[in-house]
C-alpha cells in the first residue's frame, strides 16, 4: 500500500514539473503578459486604418504609443470597395488605452531597426474627442519601403540636376494625411 | 536428335521463368493485402483501446502506473538530452552570430529551434527508443507467455485492461515530457551563453519573448508532441501485439517498433511544419 502511494506522488510530481514546464515557456519564454489576449477576449476596443501601404505588416504584428505596447493587428483586408485599393487594417487594444484615444492621433508603419518587423506607432492627437470602438483612425503614414528610397536616390543621381522633376517616378507614399484626402 | 531436345526443353525453359515470375507476381500480392490488413488490425486496436468507455475507478490506477513507467522512468534520458542538446544550440548558435555582431539573438535561436522543431521531434525519438520498445517488449512477452490468453479465459478483454492504460499512458507522457524538455534545454543554452560566453542575460531573456508566439510557437510545438505520442504509442502497442510468439520474433517486433516510429515522426513532422509554419492551408 505504501508503496502505491509513493507511485501516485511521483506520477504527480511528473504532471506538476510538465505544468511548470508549460508556465515557464509561456510566460518567461514568449513573454506572454495578457492571458486574455490567449483567449481571445481583447476584441472589446478596435480601429481601423486605412494606409496606401503596409509594407511587412502582418497580423499580430504590434501597436505602440510613445514605444509601450497597447494592442496587436487583428486583421489586414483590401478596401475594393470605394477605388482607393486601401489596406484597412483593424487592431485591438489593451483595456487600459480603450476610449483613450484622440480622434485626431496619427497611425504609422514603422520598422523595428533597420531589417527588423513592422509596427504600427500611434501619436496622439491633442482632440478632446475620443475614438470609439469600430471608428477609423484618418491620419496615417504608410510603411517606409526601403526599395522606394532606393529607386528614389538612384534616379535623382542618374538624371543628374533635373531630379526635381524626375522624383515623382517613385510612390510618394510616405506624404501624411494623403488617404484622408482619398477617404473624402 | 540435338534439334528435337532443344524444342522440348524451349517451351519447358519458357514455362519455367512464367513460373518463377507467377511465384514472385504472388508474393507481392500477398504482402501487400498482408500489409493492408495489418493497417486494419491496427486501427482495429486503436479504436477499442480509445473508445473504450471507461471505468475511472478500475483504470485510473492502471493508467498512474502506467505514467509512471511510461513517463517518469523516461525522464532522465530526456533530461540530460534535453541539457545538452541545449548547451550544444547556445554554443555553435554564438560562435555563428558572433561573426556577424548578432550574438545577442542567440536566446531567439535557441527558443525557436527547440520549441518549434527539437523539442517535439528529438524527445519523440528518445521516447519511441525508450518508452515504445520496452511497451512492445513487454506485450510481445505477454503475448509468447500466454498471459493475454489467459487473460481472455478469465474473461477480461485484453486490450482494455492491457493496451488501453498503456495508450493513453503515452498520449499524456510525451507532451509533459517535450515541455520539460524544452525547458531544461533552454536552461542548458541560457547557461552556455550568459554564464560561460558572457552574453547579457537581459538581452538573451527579451530577444527570446520577443522573438517567440505562445500560440503560433509553443501551442504548435505542443500539438506536434502530442501527435507524436499518439503515433508512437500506437505502433508500439501494435507490434507487440502482432509479435510473433518467440524470443526471435519479441526482438524483430521491438526492432520494427523503434524503426516505424522513428520514420513516421520525421515524415509527419514535415508535414506538420508545413501546415504550421510553412504558410500551407
Amino acid at each position: 500500500m505504501k508503496r502505491h502511494h509513493s507511485l501516485d506522488f511521483v506520477v504527480g510530481l511528473f504532471v506538476l514539473a510538465g505544468i511548470f514546464a508549460f508556465l515557464l515557456l509561456a510566460l518567461k519564454v514568449s513573454g506572454l503578459q495578457d492571458f486574455s489576449s490567449v483567449l481571445g477576449k481583447d476584441d472589446t476596443f478596435v480601429l481601423k486604418a486605412n494606409f496606401s501601404n503596409i509594407g511587412g505588416l502582418k497580423p499580430r504584428s504590434r501597436v505602440t504609443i510613445g514605444g509601450v505596447n497597447v494592442g496587436r493587428v487583428k486583421n489586414i483586408s483590401l478596401d475594393s470597395q470605394n477605388e482607393s485599393y486601401d489596406a484597412v487594417v483593424e487592431m485591438t487594444f489593451t483595456p487600459d488605452v480603450a476610449n483613450k484615444i484622440p480622434d485626431d492621433s496619427t497611425a504609422g508603419i514603422r520598422t523595428a531597426g533597420l531589417i527588423g518587423d513592422n509596427y504600427i506607432a500611434i501619436t496622439p492627437g491633442a482632440s478632446e474627442n475620443y475614438l470609439k470602438s469600430g471608428e477609423t483612425i484618418v491620419e496615417t503614414n504608410s510603411a517606409l519601403v526601403l526599395e522606394d528610397l532606393i529607386s528614389k536616390f538612384v534616379f535623382s543621381k542618374t538624371s543628374g540636376t533635373d531630379a526635381d522633376s524626375e522624383a515623382p517616378v517613385a510612390p510618394a507614399s510616405n506624404a501624411p494625411s494623403k488617404n484622408s484626402k482619398e477617404d473624402k | 536428335m540435338n534439334d528435337q531436345n532443344l524444342e522440348k526443353y524451349k517451351p519447358n525453359w519458357f514455362q519455367q521463368l512464367l513460373d518463377y515470375m507467377n511465384l514472385k507476381i504472388n508474393i507481392i500480392g500477398f504482402n501487400t493485402i498482408n500489409y493492408v490488413e495489418s493497417i486494419g488490425k491496427a486501427g482495429i486496436v486503436l479504436f477499442i483501446a480509445m473508445f473504450h468507455k471507461p471505468n475511472f475507478r478500475k483504470s485510473f490506477p492502471l493508467l498512474l502506473k502506467q505514467i509512471y513507467s511510461v513517463g517518469v522512468l523516461s525522464l532522465p534520458i530526456i533530461l540530460a538530452a534535453s541539457f545538452f542538446i541545449g548547451m550544444v544550440l547556445g554554443l555553435q548558435g554564438y560562435t555563428i552570430l558572433v561573426k556577424y555582431g548578432a550574438d545577442q539573438t542567440v536566446g531567439q535561436l535557441i527558443a525557436l529551434s527547440l520549441v518549434r522543431e527539437l523539442g517535439p521531434v528529438v524527445g519523440a525519438l528518445l521516447f519511441a527508443g525508450r518508452a515504445g520498445s520496452a511497451l512492445t517488449a513487454e506485450i510481445g512477452h505477454m503475448k509468447a507467455t500466454e498471459q493475454l490468453a489467459s487473460l481472455e479465459m478469465m474473461g477480461i478483454d485484453p486490450i482494455h485492461r492491457v493496451v488501453t492504460p498503456r495508450f493513453w499512458a503515452g498520449f499524456y507522457s510525451l507532451p509533459l515530457l517535450t515541455l520539460i524538455f524544452n525547458v531544461v534545454a533552454i536552461w542548458g543554452g541560457f547557461l552556455v551563453a550568459v554564464g560561460w560566453l558572457g552574453l547579457d542575460s537581459g538581452s538573451f531573456w527579451s530577444n527570446m519573448s520577443a522573438a517567440v508566439n505562445f500560440q503560433e510557437d509553443v501551442i504548435n510545438g505542443i500539438i506536434k508532441s502530442v501527435v507524436f505520442g499518439f503515433v508512437v504509442t500506437w505502433v508500439a502497442l501494435y507490434q507487440g501485439l502482432e509479435a510473433l510468439p518467440t524470443s526471435e520474433g519479441i526482438s524483430m517486433a521491438t526492432t520494427r517498433t523503434v524503426v516505424y516510429s522513428s520514420l513516421l515522426i520525421l515524415a509527419l513532422d514535415f508535414v506538420l511544419t508545413a501546415i504550421m509554419f510553412g504558410g500551407l492551408a
